[in-house]
């Protein structure tokens, strides 16, 4: 705020001075304003509402373009910031007001604030976005679709600089989903001026951006280098300090921890979770560790088949899973464990500890108690993707079960056929990884265990009674039955145990002692808007 | 030069087969394009959507026709995974990829072939046993450890070697474009800054891949030489007091080198395509891993534009080699 403050007197100063000549060219960017970042692979779109976009397409949509809102930032810990989902601060708009029957809410522009063309943002220009977001189908839709955002009318630009949401339902999800990167304003005439007759302009846009945001991409090379230069004329927060960002793709994790701890790199994205401990324990850099809200490691267990139809035989391998070997040997500790909590859930929120830890004794009884001796054989498929972490996951439980009479044969799925697997809903025992961006209780129990089985649902979970306390939550007309739905659905999820929890990941990234500022955002990429350098 | 277009003409049928090979092997392996990039919460209709667009809802017929006809007009289609043109992005990337490769096999030839002819005439002796363990070393050891290896101790270690960061320095802007080789482009341009980046980047890679280059090259020059050696007409000119070099060289050379060139032009189109794990470790932006990333995403276009271009650059390599023959050896020259 401080900084703001100085600017702007700053800018009036000048502005009041007289204008004897044009400032001088501005000199090119120093290393000191310049953030070399190494990542795995980099964006494959420059927009991310396009179909298709991979997950660093989100640092475009952050970095380059501007939303209505933005979530506050609040302190984490030394040099790392978080969020806020339920508290804002303004982004292009200024102000916005609720309507008093809570149906609508209205949003007041910038005047000032222009897109890298140098045209005025206006409402127009927001309405179009926002139609694009759910029309244009894929994980943008869904993703507007989860805050109620569902067609184009409920968006009107009222005059210029004043646009209207009008609300389907009341959701507690509408507001923070204009946070996330999917709903940020394009300039809606330069890419209908560019489009070749696309209504939403999908190709100009993948290659091109047309924001209002802090950086501009200078330079785009798939696969290899993104280099971001600041937008001087950025409106919507304090100036970013750093001028000039080369984000380079190394594939090799290898490569990319040399990079770091010669200095080389200011910034390392991507790490196995070894060499982020090896690194927090050297001491020399800094690990930015935010346990991911909402999500959790965990292993699914198909409960519309045989076997796992049978709940008897899902707790006792729930009794079974060896949790503290796979916290040491496959996440290296990089995690909050989520096992050996209390019996009846106590702490209401997402992810909360279940009530089993390892008993392979208990395990083996209730075991025989179905099965009577004879040894069940069944399938545990992961996502090659994620295989640093979850094979020796898989291993650990494939010896662990075998304890207990059941023989697990594991099959690693290439990545581009896993979905396709999950979406057969056939596959026995699942390992892998979610987490929602809007982190409520209700929100990841509606994609993993509503009766609409969604891809998500991976143990095809079907229960009505469930639904109800899913539904219930979402909708919740106040704070006591919101509580007392989500208890009764937490509780429910233990005790029928399709997904077994096994613990919250922590996204981590690795950065010199010299870097401050970075915050920790839903979409988990990176901001250079608020990184400061000073080496 | 009518061979030359007879050999041309005879590569065509070997063309269209690869060309139907790989359009079918991509549809035939298991993996969903449209599942894979409808993301994560994609509903069926999406999918449906995505497979349309994709024009993968058709008869297989006819989606072979469209690849045919496309590819008439020098069209490989779009990557879906780097949602770029597959033609653009082979273009930008195979020059980063022969550059490497060529740098790899200057520094192997030069090493290999002295080895290696030292190492036949004086057979048995300390040159020939260290012939044997550089050769049985650089086979053995897989490239991506060598790789790493040579990252920890040169750069890593003792930081004589410029971070492995790619083709150029964060802050070195790359030439103008002209050849595409950095190190050629950057002297054209008089650039002798860039040249030095670029040549500084290149050393490390290269010099795994000639590693893993030396053994071949260094085990058939020995073979041989040895094999030219114990010939009549070598035994005569020795009998006739000609002197020890020029034996060996002018002589016993000449005659072996025909199995070495043809050795290099496998080794070349070998290492081009198989050099990933290298492209990996110093996050050299070349056609291998491009391949390979696309592979794991079962995005077709790039994978059917790599194994044509692959073949294509196979046949002309081929052609060249059988020149290049030629010259080496009269014998060849008369058939034609």
């Amino acid at each position: 705020m401080q900084r703001r403050t100085f600017v702007k007197t700053a800018a009036s100063a000048a502005l009041a001075a007289p204008a004897i000549r044009p400032a001088a060219a501005q000199p090119a960017p120093t290393r000191n304003e310049t953030l070399i970042l190494v990542q795995e692979y980099g964006p494959n779109s420059m927009d991310m509402q396009g179909i298709g976009a991979s997950q660093p397409s989100n640092g475009v949509s952050l970095n380059c373009y501007d939303t209505l809102l933005r979530f506050k930032r609040v302190p984490y810990a030394e040099g790392i910031m978080t969020h806020d989902l339920k508290d804002y601060e303004p982004g292009l708009a200024t102000s916005w007001q609720i309507a008093s029957d809570g149906m609508s809410c209205t949003f007041k522009l910038r005047d000032d604030a222009t897109f890298h063309s140098n045209r005025p943002v206006t409402a127009k220009d927001v309405k179009w976005s926002m139609d694009r977001a759910v029309s244009i189908g894929g994980f943008a839709t869904t993703q507007m679709a989860a805050g109620s955002l569902e067609k184009p009318e409920q968006f009107v630009a009222v005059d210029d600089k004043t646009f209207r949401i009008d609300f389907v339902r009341r959701d507690k999800l509408t507001m923070p989903d204009l946070g996330v990167t999917i709903p940020f304003v394009i300039d809606s005439e330069t890419a209908i001026a560019n489009s070749g007759g696309d209504p939403w302009a999908k190709d100009y846009l993948k290659n091109n951006v047309a924001g209002s945001g802090a950086f501009k991409v200078e330079s785009w090379k798939p696969g290899t280098e993104t280099i971001y230069v600041r937008n001087d004329a950025w409106k919507c927060g304090p100036l970013p300090q750093l001028r000039r960002v080369i984000a380079r793709d190394i594939p090799s994790p290898s490569t990319r921890r040399a990079l770091i701890e010669r200095g080389d790199a200011d910034m390392s994205y991507g790490l196995p979770p070894k060499d982020f401990k090896d690194l927090a324990e050297a001491g020399k850099i800094r690990v930015a560790a935010v346990p991911v809200p909402n999500a959790i490691w965990y292993v699914a267990l198909n409960s519309a088949n045989p076997p796992f139809n049978d709940v008897r035989l899902r707790q006792a391998i729930a009794w079974a899973i060896p949790y503290e070997k796979i916290m040491t040997a496959a996440l290296f500790g990089r995690g909050v464990p989520m096992f050996g909590g209390p019996e009846k859930v106590g702490k209401i929120g997402w992810p909360v500890p279940s009530p089993y830890s390892t008993n392979i004794e208990k395990a083996k009884a209730m075991v025989a108690a179905v099965t009577g001796g004879t040894e069940i054989a069944t399938t545990l498929v992961f996502d090659a993707g994620s295989a640093t972490i979850a094979e020796p996951m898989a291993v650990l439980v494939q010896e662990s079960l075998a304890q207990i009479g059941i023989k697990v044969e594991i099959n690693k799925i290439p990545g581009a056929n896993f979905r396709g697997e999950l979406n057969k809903k056939t596959a026995p025992m699942v390992i892998n990884r979610f987490g929602g961006w809007l982190d409520w209780p209700d929100y990841f129990f509606f994609w993993n265990y509503h009766g609409r089985n969604s891809i998500f649902n991976v143990a095809s979970y079907q229960n009505k009674a469930m639904d109800a306390l899913i539904d219930g939550a979402r909708f919740a007309p106040d704070a006591a039955s919101y509580e007392q739905q989500v208890r009764g659905f937490l509780q429910m999820g233990m005790d029928e145990i399709p997904m077994i929890p096994i613990c919250q990941p922590f996204h981590d990234v690795a950065m010199q002692k010299y870097m401050s500022g970075y915050t920790y955002w839903p979409c988990r990429e990176p901001d250079f808007r608020f990184l400061v350098k000073s080496a | 030069m009518r061979a030359v277009l007879l050999r041309l003409a005879g590569a065509l049928p070997t063309l269209c087969g690869v060309v139907v090979v790989t359009f079918l092997l991509t549809r035939v392996l298991p993996g969903d394009t449209a599942t894979y990039f409808a993301g994560p919460t994609a509903s069926a209709e999406s999918i449906a959507q995505i497979k349309a667009s994709l024009g993968l809802d058709r008869p297989l017929p006819e989606q072979f026709w469209r690849y045919g006809v496309a590819l008439v007009h020098g069209d490989l289609g779009m990557s879906l995974t780097t949602g770029q043109p597959v033609r653009a992005e082979i273009i930008a990337r195979l020059p980063a990829s022969a550059e490497l490769t060529l740098c790899a096999l200057i520094l192997a030839i030069g090493i290999a072939v002295p080895l290696g002819v030292a190492a036949a005439v004086r057979q048995g002796s300390w040159i020939d046993h260290i012939c044997r363990v550089v050769a049985t070393a650089g086979v053995s050891l897989p490239v991506f450890f060598t790789g790493l290896l040579l990252v920890y101790v040169f750069y890593f270690r003792l930081g004589w070697m410029p971070a492995p960061l790619g083709r150029l320095d964060a802050f070195a802007t790359p030439p103008h474009a002209v050849t595409g080789f950095f190190l050629i482009d950057a002297l054209l341009a008089r650039d002798l800054v860039t040249a030095r980046a670029a040549l500084a980047q290149i050393v490390l890679p290269a010099t795994t891949l000639a590693l893993f280059a030396l053994a071949p090259i260094a085990r058939i020059t020995r073979a041989s030489m040895l094999a030219v050696l114990g010939s009549e007409f070598i035994r005569t000119a020795r009998a006739s007091g000609l002197s020890g070099p020029t034996v060996v060289v002018t002589y016993a050379l000449r005659n072996a080198l025909l199995p070495v060139v043809t050795v290099l032009g496998m080794v070349f189109s070998f290492l081009l395509g198989a050099n990933v794990l290298v492209e990996k470790v110093f996050a050299w932006p070349g056609i291998g891993s491009y391949a390979v990333e696309a592979l794991i995403a079962s995005d077709f276009a790039p994978v059917q534009g790599f194994v044509l271009t692959m073949a294509v650059l196979y046949v002309l390599l081929n052609l060249g080699i059988d020149l290049l023959n030629r010259a080496i050896d009269p014998r060849a020259r008369r058939g034609a």
